[in-house]
């Protein structure tokens, strides 16, 4: 935010951290290469630029980015993270997660982070599966699927992350896909641009527990990478809904965005007024006001 | 009906009310109180509130004395019951020879014999009658204060002035209701006994007195402490501290966040501190739990935070409006793997605020969990005390984002953890990430065995230097003896008033009231030491060992074989009577 008098980009190099743990080829490679180069472009400053995460592979993306960062507990990155972009407006806030951290454990924290329209981005690395627990079933993995937890074949209709992230509340919904760099920037990008709850769905392939997951959208291997079309109005909910029908493959792109009060400036309006109100006296004067009413 | 109560003044006055919740009981006794704050006199108060939104029976008990008053009475003075099922249930609270009022329209008077006073009064239709209209019964309980005002001849200006403060506010309508409601009760010719005239308060005047509840000054102490962000979710009884942070906050320049549920709230809370501010969250029974995760994550990223937790009648949804002492081992244990915490239990009104402060300046310093462990009795309860000095009670927060030098390191194994928030640049260029895997002095994950030995070493030692810093053990009466009578939280008073009536009677009796629940005062060995027996009251169960909960705690830190345990589980506090016969029989050797 602070706009020093020649901005200094942040180059690859500052932003690496440790190499990260991953399997060779997990999909999150690209999602944290994909996030390097739009930190790079945006030229945001160093030191305000927070990276934030739960549990699972994906979650440990924190420990690669040479940024402040906080590694939390499981399925609470969003409520933690809510709580860093409410009492510092200054800083960039972003989140890392997978589908069980997101979608399962911490379910209900992305409905209200998203009506809330907490100012924050939110990256879902969304596998389909358990990495970090070695292949248990997820909330996102298609029925049939064989885990360690279903042996039979997953059982549990999926749930369907886009219609609940269009739903939500949230004002800038994407999907995305790690095996496509370029669309991964501009999402990125865009999410990161935007003010409010911004999220971006990325299919990100675990290829140690769920190889092939994402052939269908996958080119080169004989899928489809389907765009949402230009003449879909982000704005309309009935339409950026409709698109959530059909995600095998799907469509890839905004599927939603629109304007709405962030929590982040409803919360500092009244602060603002609340001060302006006792303009003029310290905080103790304002705490003997109080104590005024006791006696 | 026997002898009248005699005309010259009186010292205490336990007067309850009992009624429905929504006749406004409360808030004549919190007219009461405020005036006995007004007056110089003392008040502690108590009331049960039924777990049901409207319409369940509810009383307000309220010990008004021109001296120190330390229990909200063991039986009453003075009953008014408004209602069958009031005076059928409450008549047993009044003392032999007592009194009664009752509302002659609704109330069918027993034959009993203690010699207690009858009256009946009409206060529904007298009510109605002096406001007229169609007034129905409301602005009765404020025909009863005027009432009461009269036969205890408190001062008629004064609470005049607390209720036009409190209804001049809505309209000149409902303030002429309420003086027309007074007046009536206030004329109203009570025969069969004399006016008792209450005692002029004793105390000091000169500096200003406050009178209200536990809960409200655990909020205002977090304020003078430095707290200025926190989240919550609505709970009885926790939700009266964040109702009133919500609102205050904002004039601070700080927020106060209503969350989804609890686990959201601790971890909103761990957010604000992570980004640099002082930060509280708080609960009640199932909330604690559901929060204990994420307090284990601050104990081992070593992130400053304050967590209330206002005790009530557990397990599970238990006993919701009761008050109980038994989250104690929660408090203090109450996370998986070894996740030192301190735990502070304020004793009275007064000091929730000074426990507050404590609390916040614990957690700063010491870059540690701060749990305060009050009770529904405390949280609920108006007291009147000497408003707090802010020229010496008061600290300015401040959001450090200096930059930290090359060598920094946030958890250095000699010397204590202080975080770089985001905003704070590195000279190094290296930016840490806080975390709760075990991890070296940078912050790095590390499965170490050493490692986890050191940082375990780390996180532990600092808490035994912190007890090490409390002073001596603050007690009551003289330092040695034949009983040491400990308590935590709300059993303070009763204890207080045990001591002084065994005192009275010729024992050497002490009292020592533990603030500081973990760490423990390392001093308590040799005091414990000092008396032949140590009685630990408590509202929690003697489990399956015969011993509470604090007084198992006091015995592994001590090895004391003189600690015994009184202990009391119905959702009710220790009347006086109750530690003094447990004291004799102790010091009586069985
Ligand atoms: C409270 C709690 N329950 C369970 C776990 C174990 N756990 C860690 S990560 C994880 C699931 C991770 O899946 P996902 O979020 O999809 O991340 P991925 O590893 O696939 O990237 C589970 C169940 C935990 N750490 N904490
Ligand atoms: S287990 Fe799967 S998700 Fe985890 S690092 Fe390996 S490939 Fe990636
Ligand atoms: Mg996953």
């Amino acid at each position: 935010m602070s706009s020093t008098a020649e901005p200094k980009k942040l180059t690859k190099k500052e932003l690496k951290a440790d190499h990260p743990t991953w399997c060779p080829a997990c999909g999150d490679f690209a999602v944290l290469a994909s996030f390097f180069n739009v930190v790079q472009k945006l030229g945001f400053d160093h030191e305000k630029v927070v990276c934030v995460a739960g549990i699972g592979c994906s979650s440990r993306f924190p420990y690669f980015v040479n940024t402040h960062g906080i590694h939390f507990i499981h399925g609470r990155a969003l409520p933690l993270a809510t709580g860093i972009s409410l009492s510092r407006p200054d800083l960039h806030v972003f989140v890392f997660g997978g589908d069980g951290d997101g979608y399962s454990i911490g379910g209900n924290h992305l409905t209200h982070a998203a009506r809330k329209n907490i100012n924050l981005t939110y990256v879902v690395m969304d596998n389909f599966v358990y990495g970090l627990t070695k292949n248990q079933t997820s909330p996102t993995s298609p029925l049939g699927r064989k885990s360690k937890t279903d042996p039979r074949g997953a059982i549990d209709r999926p749930i369907n992350p886009m219609a609940q992230l269009v739903s939500s509340g949230a004002t800038f919904v994407a999907r995305s896909h790690a095996s496509q760099v370029k669309h991964m920037n501009e999402m990125f990008e865009r999410a990161i641009l935007h003010n409010g709850f911004s999220v971006v769905e990325t299919l990100s392939e675990c290829t140690m527990f769920y190889p092939g997951s994402f052939d269908d959208s996958i080119p080169r291997k004989g899928g489809e990478f389907n765009l949402v079309g230009e003449e879909h109005d982000k704005q309309d909910l009935a339409a950026a809904m409709e698109l959530t029908g059909d995600l095998t493959p799907g469509k890839f792109g905004v599927y939603y965005e629109t304007e709405r009060d962030t929590k982040n400036e409803l919360e500092s309006a009244w602060v603002k007024d609340a001060q302006a109100a006792h303009a003029g006296l310290s905080g103790q004067d304002i705490l003997r006001k109080s104590f005024s009413r006791m006696r | 009906m026997s002898e009248t109560a005699t005309p010259t003044s009186i010292r205490n006055a336990v007067i309850r009310l009992a009624g429905h919740s929504q006749d406004g009981i409360q808030s004549i006794g919190a007219f009461l109180a405020q005036l006995a704050g007004s007056t110089a006199q003392d008040v502690m108060t108590y009331m049960t509130i039924p777990s049901t939104i409207s319409g369940g029976p509810s009383i307000f008990q309220v010990h008004l004395g021109s001296g120190e008053v330390l229990h909200p009475g063991d039986e009453s003075d003075t009953l008014v019951a408004f209602y069958q099922d009031s005076y059928d249930n409450h008549l047993s609270s009044v003392k032999d020879g007592g009194i009664c009022f009752y509302d002659s329209d609704k109330v069918e008077e027993v034959q009993e014999e203690r010699g207690i006073i009858h009256i009946g009064v009409p206060f529904t239709s007298a009510t109605i009658e002096a406001i007229g209209g169609n007034a129905k019964s409301r602005g009765k309980n404020i025909f009863v204060l005027g009432m009461l005002c009269a036969v205890y001849e408190l001062d008629r200006e004064k609470i005049s002035d607390i209720i036009a403060a409190k209804f001049g506010k809505k309209s000149e309508d409902v303030l002429r209701n309420a003086m027309l409601a007074f007046d009536a009760g206030y004329l109203w010719p009570v025969h069969d006994i004399n006016h008792m005239p209450m005692a002029p308060g004793e105390n000091d005047l000169g500096q200003e007195r406050l009178s209200t509840d536990g809960n409200t000054m655990i909020g205002l102490g977090l304020i003078a402490g430095g707290c200025r962000f926190g989240a919550g979710y609505p709970i009885t009884p926790w939700s009266t501290i964040m109702e009133q942070l919500r609102s205050e906050l904002p004039k601070y320049g700080g927020m106060f966040i209503q969350t989804e549920d609890e686990l959201a709230a601790v971890a909103l809370a761990i957010g604000a501190s992570y980004a640099g501010h002082l930060a509280i969250t708080g609960s009640s029974g199932p909330g604690l739990s559901l929060k204990s995760e994420a307090m284990g994550y601050a104990s081992m990223a070593e992130l400053p935070l304050v967590v209330v937790n206002i005790q009530r009648g557990g397990p599970s949804t238990g006993m919701p409006t009761s008050v109980e002492q038994s989250d104690l081992m929660q408090a203090i244990y109450g996370s998986h793997g070894d996740s030192p915490r301190v735990v502070l239990a304020p004793r009275d009104v007064e000091d929730c605020f000074y426990t507050a402060m404590e609390a916040c300046r614990l957690a700063k310093e010491y870059s540690t969990l701060v749990v305060i462990l009050s009770d529904q009795a405390i949280a609920t309860r108006i007291e009147a005390f000497p408003e707090p000095d802010l020229n010496q009670h008061w600290v300015e927060p401040v959001l450090d984002l200096s930059e930290r030098p090359e060598d920094f390191k946030p958890y250095p194994l000699e010397g204590l953890t202080r975080h770089s928030p985001p905003g704070a640049k590195s000279a190094s260029g290296k930016y840490p990430v806080v975390t709760g895997l075990e991890h070296d002095e940078w912050g790095h994950p590390s499965g170490s065995p050493k490692m986890h030995d050191q940082m375990s070493t780390k996180r532990r030692k600092k808490l035994i230097e912190l007890s090490q810093n409390y002073g001596d053990p603050d007690i009551y009466g003289e330092d040695s003896g034949d009983l040491l009578i400990v308590g935590w939280g709300s059993t303070y008073g009763p204890i207080k008033e045990a001591v002084d009536r065994l005192t009275a009677e010729g024992h050497k009796v002490s009292q020592l009231a533990i603030r500081h629940i973990h760490p423990l005062n390392p001093n308590l060995s040799e005091v414990f030491g000092r008396f032949k027996h140590i009685l630990v009251p408590e509202i929690n169960d003697p489990g399956v060992y015969g011993f509470g909960q604090l007084a198992t705690m006091l015995r592994a830190a001590t090895c004391n074989p003189a600690i015994q345990s009184l202990n009391k589980i119905q959702g009710l506090t220790f009347r006086v009577k109750e530690i003094v016969t447990k004291s004799e029989q102790v010091l009586a050797g069985n």
